[in-house]
C-alpha cells in the first residue's frame, strides 16, 4: 500500500498464468485512494456494518455512489459518521455504477458503488457489465437478504452473485462478518490489479448487523489469482526484431495502455521506432492527437489513414488492445499481410480473435519499457526505412482528412458543435460521451492530448453512460472542467443524475447534441433500411418534448440553448464561466448528419467509405470497380 | 479437426464454483461432454475432470478463460496415452433365471460386477474407459436394458508426479 495508483499495488507470484505454489500471503491490499501507511488493527469489536465502512476507509476508498434500501441499511448508519468516505446519493443505481466508472476512468482509482438487494442490485447490472467490457476497476457492494431468508424468494431478494457471474471479474457472498475486511480487501485487489474489472461483494443484512471484530490488514486468500505482469524476455526481443525489420509497421494502441499508466513510455517507444500509431476508441488520449506519428482512430468510424495503415501493414504491434470486431471489421480480411505482436496483461485476449505471431503476456507499462530497451539495442544493427510507408500514409491523411459538411437545410452541424467544445475547453478538460453518433463525433473531432481525458462506454455501448460518468469524473477531479457530450436519446436515459449533481455541488457541463432522433440507428436506417425510419424520431425536435433547457432548470441546473452557428461559441463560453451549478446546453442540430468514414457492419475494412460510396482502399485495388455493384453489395452485407 | 480433450481442473472448494465453471463453458459456446467433481487430498481443493470436444485453438481459449476464474487454481490437460481415464457405469439388465448365466458370463468377461440380483433383473457395476463401457452395453442390449446411469470421466496422470502437490501448498 504505497502508491496512489491501484495497478501498482503488489502483484503476487511469478510469471506464468497459474504457476507454482501460491504464496501463503499475497501482500497488502492495494490503495484505492491516497497513499498512506497501512494501519494495523487487531480484533476491534464492532458490527459487520462498521467493519465494512472501516474496511472501505482502510483500503483508501474516498467516494461511494449509491442508494440505501432495506438490506443495506445497516451499512448506511456508520457511513453517516465516516469522515473519510463521502457518499453521493444518486437517483438511480445505474447512475451509481456509471459514476463509479467515470471516477475510475478519470483517475485510475477503484470506483465504488453501493445498492440494496433485489432491484437495487439488479439496477447495477448494466454498469457492472459495462465496466466488465471496458476493464474498469470497480467494486460494487450490495445488501442481501438475511441468511435464513436466502433462497426463499424473500422480499427484495435477488441472486445477484448468480446474476452478475458472467459480467464481473469476480464476485462473492459474505456469509460471516469476520470475513468482511478480507472480502473488501480482496475485492479492491482483484478490481485493480492484472486486467482491471468489476468485483461485486454481496453482504446479507444479518451479517452487517451481527457483532464481530475488525482486524486489518487482512490476509488475502487468492491462490488461483496470479496475474502475469512481467513480460517474457525472449518474446520482447522477438518483438523488437520484428519492429525494427518491418517496412510498414503500425502501433495498435488500446485502453490497456491507459490503464497501465504507460503513455509516456508509449511515446518514447513510438518516437524511437518512427512507426505510425492508431489509438482505439478506448485509447483516445493515450497518444497525443497532435503528434505527427498519430494517424487517428481505427475501426468502423476510424480515419481512412488509420484503417488503411492497419490494412496495409506488414506488422501490427497491439498494445493493450483486443482486436474487437468494431476495429477489425470482417476478421478474415483484416490486416491480411500483417504479422502480429500482441501484448496484453490478460493472456486470454491474445490470439482470441487474431492469431498472434509474438504473444507477450504482461502489463503494458513493463512491456513497453522493456521494448524501448530492446528496440534501442536492435536498432544498433539497423532498421527498415519507413519513408515510403509514411509517403503512402501521408497521402491518405491529406486526401481523406476527417471532415464534415454543414447540413443543406441550414441547420446546425453537430460536428461543428463538438469541435468547438473541444477547441474552447481544450486538452485539459475531461470529456465523457454517451453512445451513438455524438460519441463517434466526440472521438473524432475533439483533439485528445492527455490520458484520462476521454471517458466512454466502448465495449458494451451503454446509452445513458455520459451524465453519471461525467458526475463521477468531476467528483474525482473537481478542478478539471468536465464536459458531458450526450445525445438526446442517451440523455433521456440517465439525466436524473443532474439533480444529484446540482444538490451535491458537482458542476458538470452537459452538451446535448439534439438531432431529434436516435441518430446512429437512423443513420443505419438511412443506409441499410431504405430510409424507413422505424421508431427513431424522439420528438425532441418536432414536439420539443422534453424541453431540455426547462428540464435542466427544473433540476437546479442552468439551461441554455443554441440553434445557430453564431450562438454556439457564446453558449459554450457562458457554460465555461459557470462553476457553481451544472449547465445543460440543448444544441439543436440537423437530423441528417452522418458519421463518416464508415466500415459497414460485416464488411471488410478495405470497404471503408470516406463518405457515401467513396471507397479509397477498395477502389484503388479494383480500379474499374462498378459503383452500382459495390453499393448493392454493401447493402446486402450490412 | 474436433478432438476430445480431458482437462483436470483444480478449484477452490467454494460455493458456486461449479456454476462458475459450467457457466463459462456455456456462455463462451463450448460444449462439455462430461464433467465430474470430487474432493482431493487437500480439504480446500476440489478436482474437476472435464471432457470437452474442441479444436486445438478453441481449447487454448477454454483453458485461458478457465484460468481467469479466481477460484480456478490449476488446469492440466491429460493425454489419453499418459493418463488413466475411467468412468463408472451402473446398468440394470433384464435377466430371468433362463438367461442369467449368459449375462453373468458377459459380466465376467468385462471384469464387471453384479451388485444386485432379483428374479427378473441384474444390476451390474462396471468401470473403464468409454470404449469398454460401450462394448459392455452393446453386449447387454439384447437382454434388455431397463435402466442405466453413468458417471462423468475421472482421470489421473500416469507416473509418480502429482498435479496437486505443486499447485497446492498451504
Amino acid at each position: 500500500m504505497t502508491t496512489a495508483t491501484p495497478r501498482s499495488g503488489p502483484v503476487p507470484g511469478p510469471s506464468a498464468p497459474k504457476p507454482g505454489p501460491p504464496p501463503g500471503r499475497q501482500g497488502q491490499p492495494p490503495a484505492a485512494g491516497q497513499a498512506a501507511p497501512v494501519r494495523r488493527f487487531d480484533e476491534v469489536p464492532m458490527t459487520g456494518a462498521q467493519s465494512l465502512v472501516r474496511s472501505l476507509e482502510e483500503v483508501g476508498c474516498e467516494v461511494v455512489f449509491g442508494i440505501p434500501g432495506g438490506t443495506i441499511l445497516p451499512a448506511y448508519d456508520p457511513l453517516l459518521d465516516s469522515t473519510k468516505v463521502r457518499h453521493v446519493l444518486v437517483r438511480h443505481e445505474q447512475g451509481a455504477g456509471h459514476a463509479a466508472t467515470g471516477y475510475a476512468q478519470a483517475t485510475g482509482k477503484v470506483g465504488v458503488c453501493m445498492a440494496t438487494s433485489g432491484p437495487g442490485a439488479t439496477n447495477l447490472v448494466t454498469p457492472i457489465a459495462d465496466a466488465h467490457m471496458d476493464s474498469i476497476p470497480m467494486v460494487a457492494i450490495t445488501g442481501q437478504q438475511s441468511r435464513p431468508l436466502i433462497g426463499t424468494d424473500a422480499f427484495q431478494e435477488a441472486d445477484i452473485t448468480g446474476i452478475t457471474m458472467p459480467v464481473t471479474k469476480h464476485n462473492m457472498l459474505v456469509t460471516d462478518a469476520t470475513e468482511i475486511p478480507r472480502a473488501v480487501a480482496e475485492a479492491f485487489h482483484l478490481a485493480s490489479t492484472g486486467r482491471p474489472g468489476p468485483v461485486l461483494v454481496d453482504i446479507p443484512k444479518d451479517v452487517l448487523q451481527e457483532q464481530t471484530t475488525f482486524s486489518w490488514p487482512p490476509e488475502l486468500k487468492l491462490p488461483g489469482y496470479r496475474p502475469t505482469t512481467r513480460p517474457h524476455g525472449k518474446q520482447i526481443r522477438e518483438a523488437a526484431k520484428l519492429i525494427c525489420a518491418a517496412k510498414q509497421p503500425v502501433f495498435y494502441v488500446g485502453g490497456g495502455v491507459l490503464k497501465a499508466e504507460a503513455t509516456e513510455q508509449l511515446r518514447e517507444l513510438v518516437e524511437l521506432s518512427g512507426a505510425p500509431v492508431v489509438t482505439t476508441l478506448m485509447a483516445r488520449g493515450a497518444f497525443p492527437d497532435s503528434h505527427p506519428q498519430h494517424v487517428g482512430m481505427p475501426g468502423m468510424h476510424g480515419t481512412v489513414a488509420a484503417v488503411a495503415a492497419m490494412q496495409k501493414a506488414d506488422l501490427l504491434v497491439a498494445l493493450g488492445a483486443r482486436f474487437d470486431d468494431r476495429v477489425t471489421g470482417q476478421l478474415a480480411t483484416f490486416a491480411p499481410n500483417a504479422a502480429v505482436v500482441h501484448a496484453d496483461v490478460d493472456p486470454a485476449e491474445i490470439s482470441k480473435n487474431r492469431r498472434a505471431d509474438v504473444p507477450i503476456v504482461g502489463d503494458c507499462k513493463e512491456v513497453i519499457t522493456e521494448l524501448i530497451d530492446a528496440v534501442g539495442a536492435e536498432r544498433a544493427n539497423g532498421s527498415a526505412d519507413l519513408a515510403a510507408w509514411w509517403t503512402q500514409l501521408d497521402e491518405y491523411r491529406s486526401t481523406y482528412p476527417l471532415g464534415y459538411d454543414w447540413p443543406a437545410d441550414g441547420s446546425l452541424s453537430p460536428e461543428y458543435v463538438i469541435e468547438r467544445i473541444g477547441q474552447i475547453a481544450g486538452p485539459d478538460a475531461v470529456y465523457a460521451a454517451g453512445v451513438g453518433q455524438h460519441q463517434m463525433w466526440a472521438a473524432q473531432f475533439i483533439k485528445y492530448e492527455k490520458p484520462r481525458s476521454w471517458l466512454n462506454s466502448g465495449g458494451l455501448g451503454t446509452m445513458g453512460f455520459a451524465v453519471p460518468a461525467a458526475m463521477g469524473a468531476k467528483m474525482a477531479r473537481p478542478d478539471a472542467v468536465v464536459w458531458c457530450i450526450d445525445g438526446d436519446g442517451c440523455f433521456q436515459m440517465t439525466n436524473q443524475e443532474l439533480a444529484t449533481c446540482a444538490i451535491e455541488n458537482i458542476p458538470i457541463k452537459v452538451a446535448i447534441i439534439n438531432n431529434g432522433n436516435l441518430g446512429m440507428v437512423r443513420q443505419w436506417q438511412n443506409l441499410f433500411y431504405s430510409e424507413r425510419y422505424s421508431n427513431t424520431d424522439l420528438g425532441t425536435h418536432s414536439r420539443r418534448i422534453p424541453d431540455f433547457a426547462l428540464l435542466a432548470e427544473a433540476m437546479g441546473c442552468v439551461g441554455l440553448r443554441a440553434e445557430t452557428e453564431d450562438e454556439v461559441d457564446k453558449v459554450i463560453q457562458q457554460a465555461m464561466e459557470i462553476d457553481d451549478r451544472p449547465v445543460v446546453i440543448d444544441f439543436v442540430v440537423g437530423a441528417d448528419a452522418q458519421v463518416w468514414p464508415m466500415v459497414a457492419a460485416g464488411t471488410g475494412n478495405d470497404q471503408i467509405m470516406a463518405a457515401r460510396d467513396i471507397r479509397p482502399l477498395f477502389d484503388a485495388d479494383e480500379i474499374v470497380a462498378d459503383d452500382a455493384t459495390a453499393s448493392t453489395q454493401m447493402t446486402r452485407e450490412a | 479437426m474436433i478432438q476430445r480433450h480431458t482437462l483436470s481442473v483444480l478449484v477452490e472448494d467454494k460455493p458456486g464454483v461449479l456454476a462458475r465453471v459450467s457457466g463459462l463453458f456455456s456462455r463462451r459456446g463450448f460444449n462439455i461432454e462430461s464433467l465430474a467433481v470430487g474432493p482431493t487430498e487437500h480439504p480446500d481443493v476440489s478436482r474437476m475432470t472435464i471432457v470437452v470436444a474442441v479444436d486445438e485453438f478453441p481449447l487454448e481459449q477454454v483453458t485461458k478463460q478457465l484460468n481467469k476464474l479466481v477460484h480456478v487454481i490449476k488446469i492440466v490437460e491429460l493425454e489419453p496415452a499418459a493418463s488413466v481415464q475411467r468412468e463408472l457405469l451402473l446398468v440394470k439388465v433384464r435377466a430371468d433365471p433362463g438367461v442369467r448365466s449368459q449375462v453373468l458370463e458377459i459380466v465376467n468377461l468385462f471384469r464387471a460386477k453384479a451388485v444386485d440380483v432379483t428374479p427378473e433383473a441384474l444390476t451390474i457395476e462396471a468401470t473403464g474407459t468409454a470404449d469398454k463401457l460401450g462394448a459392455l452395453l452393446k453386449n447387454l442390449e439384447p437382454f434388455g436394458i431397463r435402466e442405466m446411469v453413468q458417471s462423468g470421466m475421472v482421470a489421473v496422470g500416469r507416473g509418480p508426479r502429482s498435479i496437486t502437490a505443486a499447485a497446492v501448498r498451504q
